[in-house]
């Protein structure tokens, strides 16, 4: 199962706590993995990436194993420790106003 | 005797305001949607129980919110728990927070770009919604009026939106340019005796009015007057109206409240006449009218564009019972010294109650309470984040 961790604006529309555990088939990315996050939690459907074009929101970024993985290429290969479950997946909400 | 129920939307969440026909010992609720900017909520006038909330932020966008037991519980009306995304035939399930202009050939308009602060084209890009209007028959069809201007509507209480791309789609969308807040569709008032009929007012391009129930709108700003923003004084759009609104015994009576100047139309909208009158300043943003006078109306004067704060640190509603002209400034429980607040303009509301009560919100986070048509005040609350909406449902 691969771990995400998501910022408590989020947790509290998909009324759930601490870490989400999602099943991705297939190759694991971060496209696949925004796919399963959205199908399990449709409410989360817009906050994170844009309703049609499907682009990172301007203030969300993607964290994982100490790597910032907001402009990296969606359809890559995501680090194997967060395949396996050992490293979480970090949606952040960037640092910016008040 | 009845009760009220006060609705409000603060930068950081909602709270509701309740009371007896008395209106003297509040309960207060909340806050609902910590942390999220809560531009607007309103009450269904069809069914009382049924609340929308306009919920957004920065960070993760837009989120329409439900209530079906009069803001007890919430939940995202696209969205319940468990909802799949897609249909049993793979089509996509509409979602409550989905924006989409309408571009279609068939329903939309092309997406062409509005003028940006220095004069060149900018795209049209939505970021959320000002206002949220239910029908006044049906609780399951309401308006919402967005940033970039726009109008939607949902039939299916709010599970998904599909905008009427007559308004953003007039000839004139081109020449639209935002207002120092944005570019929004914040005011949207329905006329209860002319089916189909409705006006939106938008920062700052100016009035619109339908008589179709929103598929086509014409501009509506004849007589308005803004010498330095608009040297042209036949200028069809550009004006910066900050709030409209009507009584709904006398639809064709509005009023408004502009950058500059409180104006008149006794020919919905038709043309406008300016009845600012004696008022100490009158640039403001909020304007509303007596539930049971039509021609009472309440504004709050601001000191300018530049100062937005009331004149001489006096929090003062003025009140003219002649439908303009002569006003009369009202003070009894409001702070004469030292205030510096202002107050935005959907954070004024009246009940329907025998004796009007008259409400306002502040930027300093106190919500204001009349309930004598606006001879004496009291705060509710004071100590609310920035009041960005107050509505008022009248409840038997």
């Amino acid at each position: 199962m691969i771990r995400v961790v998501l910022p408590y604006h989020l947790r509290t529309l998909a009324r759930v706590e601490g870490e989400v555990k999602l099943e991705v088939t297939g190759d694991v990315t971060q496209r696949s993995l925004l796919d399963a996050l959205e199908a399990t939690y449709p409410m989360l459907c817009g906050t994170i990436r844009d309703h049609t074009t499907k682009k990172r929101r301007a203030l969300v970024r993607f964290f994982a194993c100490g790597e910032d993985l907001s402009n990296e290429p969606l359809d890559a290969p995501l680090p194997e420790r967060v395949v396996s479950g050992a490293e979480p997946y970090l949606v952040v909400g960037s640092m910016a106003g008040g | 005797m009845g009760k009220v129920r006060v609705l409000v939307g603060t930068k950081k969440g909602a709270f509701i305001l309740t009371a007896d026909g008395k209106r003297k010992d509040w309960k207060v609720d909340g806050p609902f949607f910590t942390g999220w900017e809560i531009y607007h909520l309103k009450g269904s006038p069809a069914d009382p129980n049924r609340l929308y909330a306009s919920q957004s932020s920065g960070w993760f966008g837009q989120i329409i919110q439900r209530s079906d037991d009069g803001g007890k519980t919430w939940h995202q009306p696209g969205t319940p728990d468990g909802t799949p995304m897609t249909t049993p035939e793979g089509m996509p399930m509409g979602e409550s927070n989905k924006f989409v202009y309408d571009t279609s050939p068939e329903t939309g308009k092309p997406l062409t770009s509005h003028l940006w602060y220095d004069g060149t084209p900018h795209p049209w890009e939505f970021k959320r919604v000002w206002h949220l209007e239910p029908l006044l028959t049906d609780p399951d069809t309401v308006y919402a009026g967005v940033e970039d201007a726009a109008i939607f509507k949902t039939t299916d209480g709010g599970q998904s939106w599909q905008e009427l791309p007559g308004l953003r789609g007039h000839e004139s969308g081109p020449s639209w340019m935002p207002g120092a807040g944005g570019m929004g569709v914040h005011t949207i008032v329905q006329d209860p005796k002319h089916a189909g009929r409705m006006f939106v007012a938008i920062s700052a391009a100016g009035v619109f009015r339908s008589d179709d129930a929103g598929e086509s709108w014409r501009p509506m700003n004849k007589g308005l007057v803004s010498p330095y923003e608009l040297p042209n004084p036949d200028a069809e759009v550009g004006h910066c109206v900050h709030r409209i609104a009507l009584h709904p015994s006398k639809p064709k009576t509005l009023y408004m409240q502009k950058h500059w100047d409180v104006n008149r139309s006794d020919d919905a909208g038709e043309s406008w006449y300016e009845v600012s009158g004696n008022l100490p300043t009158d640039f403001g943003f909020p304007i509303d009218v007596h539930a049971h006078e039509p021609e009472t109306i309440y504004v709050v004067p601001i000191k300018s564009d530049s100062e937005h704060f009331p004149p001489d640190g006096k929090l003062r509603v003025y009140r003219s019972k002649t439908g303009g002209n002569e006003w009369e400034p009202l003070t009894n429980g409001l702070p004469q010294e030292n205030c510096f607040v202002n107050v935005l303009r959907d954070a004024m509301a009246v009940d329907a109650l025998d004796s009007c009560g008259v409400y306002f919100g502040t930027t300093g986070g106190q919500v204001y309470a009349s309930a004598d048509g606006g001879d004496t005040w009291a705060p509710i609350v004071r100590d609310l984040p920035a009041v960005l909406s107050v509505e008022v449902q009248t409840l038997p």
